[in-house]
């Protein structure tokens, strides 16, 4: 980096401080414009309720507290929700490598759930080893670790200014911040979660005696690994819907009038779940002050660099576009679609018909793979209309929605092909639908048909289904590249069904990219998409990010009643 | 009845707007006591008009304006969206991100096509007497839960029109209610996973969760009348086949050679049912508990619901009230308390009320000749068979009245005691 190296963050501060949204929050002087700041940004007590004031103050008296030498105040706990941003000075060669270092712990929490079932042994210990290795606090009781707690706190803040950038980011370093939470949050004793549970304003009341004898039964019967004389060990809690939410959804939990019976081992999962909200909330603010961070140049290549090298492309720039034709897509399917798009395919070429979800899965993988607009268009018309749409009603309800994955409609945001986390993670399939990821989403009896049908060796069939027994879905993807591409290591992770196909390409062609249709208007294309990806990253998203709503296009809006 | 002709709606709507809808209890529903500021005011309305044209984010500044708006355009359908941070008619002079959904009822959409293949006597949008027993059951199940687990009390469950049903859940905390908790709430409400490639949909394991166990007892108050000898689901080799695909391995042998000597569905059923039932009686003394017989009744009779639809609070649904263009008839407030005897096809269609109205028309006319106009129209419904679907939404109105007036008392008694 050059003589950049010597410059102080402070300086870029001071650049920050001008930036809209965060000037409120500086203007008291008791930080120094972290573009980041936690879920708040308003500046202390504008109108915030008075239990939050102390972290302002803290936030001040913390700062003092360190030059005046007493630095274990400002980190109480060995794990924090990182509700303050730092407000020290760093330089910019310790910006660099605190950044580093996280994202190297992350990938280590992403590639360890890949392979190992979280929260098993090997789990454990390999991720408490990372932790060590990397110097970021590995053990709950060691309460002289102030330069690790110090470490982790300032990495965090520098990696959400890297990974507030779009959905498909968010989406990683949210799982990855939570996987890292949850294991460290369960290497805590009893007694010092509920320390940390008060710390965050997360205590609730426990039910009495009488009350756990009278539903014990039931208590019991709702929550796994709960025998009735663990019921009668164990306290139970009171705990609101939006609280307990995942506890609700996966039905682990007893629910009576609108309230969740919480037993104290999962209480765990109300603290994730109020600090997956949190994290959340403040990487979709952190993504509203974007465009102040982008226009800082020595910030914006380094954050680009610690986004793209760990993530890999998002596949919405497409160097490829305009290089397909339409009669190739048969062909392609089978030779170098992942499994999930070549289900899609055939679906629609079966059924003439997709249904919402497949329409967005499938379609966005095909602008990715080069489609053009026009194509996309081409393409659905011709095969719906074979079915039971015809081209006007093709024209009013489906040609919209095609046009909005494109950047064309409504708030003409470029949409990017979905990954295999976004595949694997949201919107599974129901009743006649198709998309989803086959490893994830079939019966492994059909999945096992579908594999020998497409003449995959019975050994292989093996190997992949044992993987799916093991929810590995993308090794069990990866799995199916190696054998019906008839090579043994594939020597990268596959994260993306777009990079299943590019990789495909690149193996079947020997390297050379598939054959170039001659097509002006697909450079054009080209140049106007890679145009709105980069708007697109500066514009405000909704408050919800990990909503798919703003995906949806008009029609999805409406029930086909 | 008079037939439906969609030809007719454009000499219809206006009559049904002007003399059938029931502009007063409607507007009291969604002003919601008038407790919130604006709260009608921020409502989405979205009409579709003839051929298809959509309008978005209409909102009006009071029921009255509504209803004249509704009397001018003649909106072939409504649907309700949600209550925006903005008056939706002005989301273009907000800043974009700015306007943004805020509230709505949680809705849940049931539709009779997410059950074809469980279904033998209709497929995709026909239904018949048969198979409208699931929309009996999914009413039951989901209506269930919503009172003892949810805790909920205002639900108006409401006859789309067509082929299927909704609900609306207008509790005054469940209007504030998050994408990600109404999204785990159709999700504990789920029990049917998975897609065109999942064949055996419903996977239950020890221990079974008590709205699992309450909702096999909804669901088997039904299933010999519906499902064994309605639809005759263990009636040929072939329909039993796909109902054996359901069952361990172990169990399927046996009771396929078995089947045959066997009279009907519901004896073969008997037989399937004790069979599995002595793996559970047995459990504990090594044997795996088996409840393929409550995966098969789920399978075939437990609510399907559309997640998406619940899930986004700016997700619009299709007004009560509002004529299905398609079928004619109106979408009507279903009684809970007389819902076995619901049946779709006897509800009032466009045609149907108008025609009503024209020969009920010269008798009423004189009797009330005294009265004014405006007020005459109001009353017209009762002379039709709409009557009593207006009282239901009537009485779910005015039961919301009373509870928020007991809410008033409650805080004003609290403060008292201060």
């Amino acid at each position: 980096m050059g003589p950049a190296v010597a410059l102080r963050v402070r300086e870029i501060d001071e650049l920050w401080w001008h930036y809209p949204g965060h000037q409120t929050a500086r203007r008291d002087g008791s930080g120094r414009g972290w573009p980041c700041a936690g879920s708040w940004g308003a500046g202390p007590g504008a109108g915030r309720p008075a239990g939050e004031m102390q972290f302002s103050s803290a936030q001040a008296r913390g700062k003092h507290l360190w030059l005046s030498g007493d630095r274990r105040q400002l980190y109480p706990h060995s794990l924090q929700f990182y509700l303050e941003p730092p407000t020290e000075d760093i330089s910019l060669s310790e910006f660099e490598s605190l950044a580093i270092d996280r994202l190297k712990l992350l990938k280590t929490v992403e590639s360890l759930g890949v392979s190992y079932v979280r929260n098993s042994d090997q789990y454990n210990s390999k991720l408490a080893s990372e932790l060590r290795k990397l110097k970021f606090p590995y053990k709950a009781l060691a309460d002289d670790d102030y330069e690790a707690r110090r470490k982790d706190h300032i990495s965090h803040f520098i990696l959400r200014l890297a990974y507030c950038q779009s959905e498909e980011l968010r989406r990683w370093f949210l799982q990855q911040e939570m996987d890292l939470f949850r294991y460290r949050f369960s290497q805590l004793t009893d007694n010092l979660m509920q320390k940390f549970m008060e710390h965050v304003d997360l205590s609730f009341e426990a039910i009495s005696e009488d009350l756990k004898n009278e539903l014990a039964s039931e208590l019991s019967t709702s929550t796994p690994g709960f025998t009735m004389s663990k019921v009668k060990e164990q306290m139970f809690y009171k705990v609101g819907l939006a609280d307990a939410v995942d506890l609700f959804r996966a039905r682990r939990v007893f629910i009576k009038d609108g309230f969740a019976y919480v037993p104290f081992k999962d209480i765990v999962a109300i603290v994730l779940n109020n600090y997956r909200a949190k994290l959340s909330k403040a990487l979709a603010l952190t993504a509203r002050s974007l465009p102040s961070i982008q226009s800082d140049e020595r910030l914006q290549p380094l954050l680009n660099h610690l986004s793209h090298s760990y993530i890999g492309p998002d596949y919405s720039v497409q160097k490829s576009t305009g290089k397909i034709s339409l009669e190739q897509i048969d062909a392609l399917s089978v030779k170098s679609f992942p499994l999930c798009m070549r289900q899609l395919h055939k679906a629609l070429r079966d059924n003439h018909h997709l249904r919402h979800g497949g329409r967005m899965q499938y379609g966005l993988f095909l602008k990715g793979i080069g489609l053009t607009l026009e194509q996309a268009l081409e393409f659905w018309k011709k095969e719906f209309i074979r079915g039971k749409v015809d081209a006007d009603k093709f024209d009013k309800g489906y040609a919209y929605s095609i046009r909005h994955n494109y950047g064309k409609e409504g708030k003409r945001t470029d949409y990017t092909p979905y990954s295999c986390m976004k595949i694997i993670m949201s919107n599974p399939p129901s009743q006649g639908d198709y998309h989803g990821c086959p490893f994830r989403h079939s019966d492994p009896e059909l999945l096992k048909q579908k594999l020998q049908s497409y003449k995959i060796p019975p050994s292989g069939i093996t190997q992949i289904l044992d993987l799916v027994k093991g929810m590995h879905y993308q090794l069990a993807c990866q799995k199916y590249f190696e054998l019906t591409h008839d090579v043994d290591d594939i020597g990268f992770s596959l994260n993306h069904p777009n990079q299943y196909f590019t990789e495909s390409q690149k193996l079947l062609s020997g390297g050379r990219e598939p054959k170039k249709e001659v097509s002006n208007s697909g450079n054009t294309q080209q140049k106007n998409n890679s145009q709105e990806s980069m708007n697109s990253n500066s514009t405000p998203t909704s408050s919800n990010t990990t909503t798919d709503a703003e995906l949806e296009g008009l029609e999805a809006y409406f029930t086909e009643d | 009845m008079a037939p439906f002709e969609p030809a007719a709606l454009p000499e219809l709507l206006p009559v049904f707007y002007r003399r059938l809808f029931p502009h007063g209890a409607y507007g009291r529903w969604l002003s919601y006591g008038g407790a919130v500021k604006n709260y009608f005011q921020l409502r989405e309305f979205s009409f579709t008009l003839r051929d298809d044209v959509y309008l978005r984010f209409q909102s009006f500044g009071s029921p009255q304006e509504l209803e004249r708006e509704l009397q001018r355009i003649n909106p072939y359908k409504i649907d309700i969206g949600a209550v925006y941070s903005h008056r939706p008619n002005q989301h273009n002079t907000v800043h974009l991100g700015a306007f943004q959904p805020q509230e709505k009822e949680l809705v849940f959409d049931i539709d009779m096509t997410d059950y074809d293949d469980v279904r033998t006597c209709c497929s995709s949008a026909d239904i018949c007497a048969k198979c409208w027993t699931l929309m009996t059951i999914a009413v039951r199940v989901i209506d269930r839960a919503l009172v003892e687990d949810l805790g909920v009390r205002h639900r108006l469950w409401v006859y789309s029109g067509r082929r299927g049903v909704h609900c609306w859940v207008c509790d005054d905390a469940v209007r504030k209610w998050s994408p990600a908790l109404r999204a785990a709430t159709v999700e504990y409400l789920s029990l049917v996973k998975g897609g065109a490639e999942t064949v055996k949909k419903v996977n239950l394991c020890e221990p079974i969760h008590p709205f699992i166990r309450r909702s096999v007892g909804v669901v088997e108050k039904y299933f010999k009348a519906y499902a064994l000898v309605g639809q005759d689901i263990l009636g040929s080799p072939e329909s039993w086949d796909k109902v054996l695909a359901l069952v361990p391995d172990e169990h399927r042998e046996p009771l396929q050679s078995e089947f045959p000597k066997k009279r009907d569905s519901v004896q073969r059923w008997a037989l399937l049912k004790d069979r599995v039932e002595r793996t559970r009686a047995a459990a504990g003394k090594g044997a795996t508990p088996c409840y393929a017989d409550w995966e098969i009744m789920l399978q075939y009779c437990f609510p399907r619901l559309d997640i998406n639809v619940s899930k986004g609070v700016g997700h619009l649904l299709k007004s009560p009230f509002s004529v299905h263009p398609k079928t004619g008839r109106v979408s009507v407030p279903l009684d809970l308390q007389r819902l076995d005897q619901f049946d779709p096809f006897a509800v009032p269609t466009i045609s149907s009320l108008c025609h009503e109205l024209d020969t009920a028309g010269d008798a009423g006319e004189q009797e009330d000749s005294g009265e004014t106009e405006p007020k005459r129209r109001v009353r017209d419904y009762k002379k039709t068979s709409l009557a009593p679907y207006v009282r239901l939404l009537e009485q779910f109105v005015e039961e919301m009245e009373r509870a928020r007036r007991g809410e008033r008392l409650r805080r004003s008694d609290l403060q008292g005691d201060f």
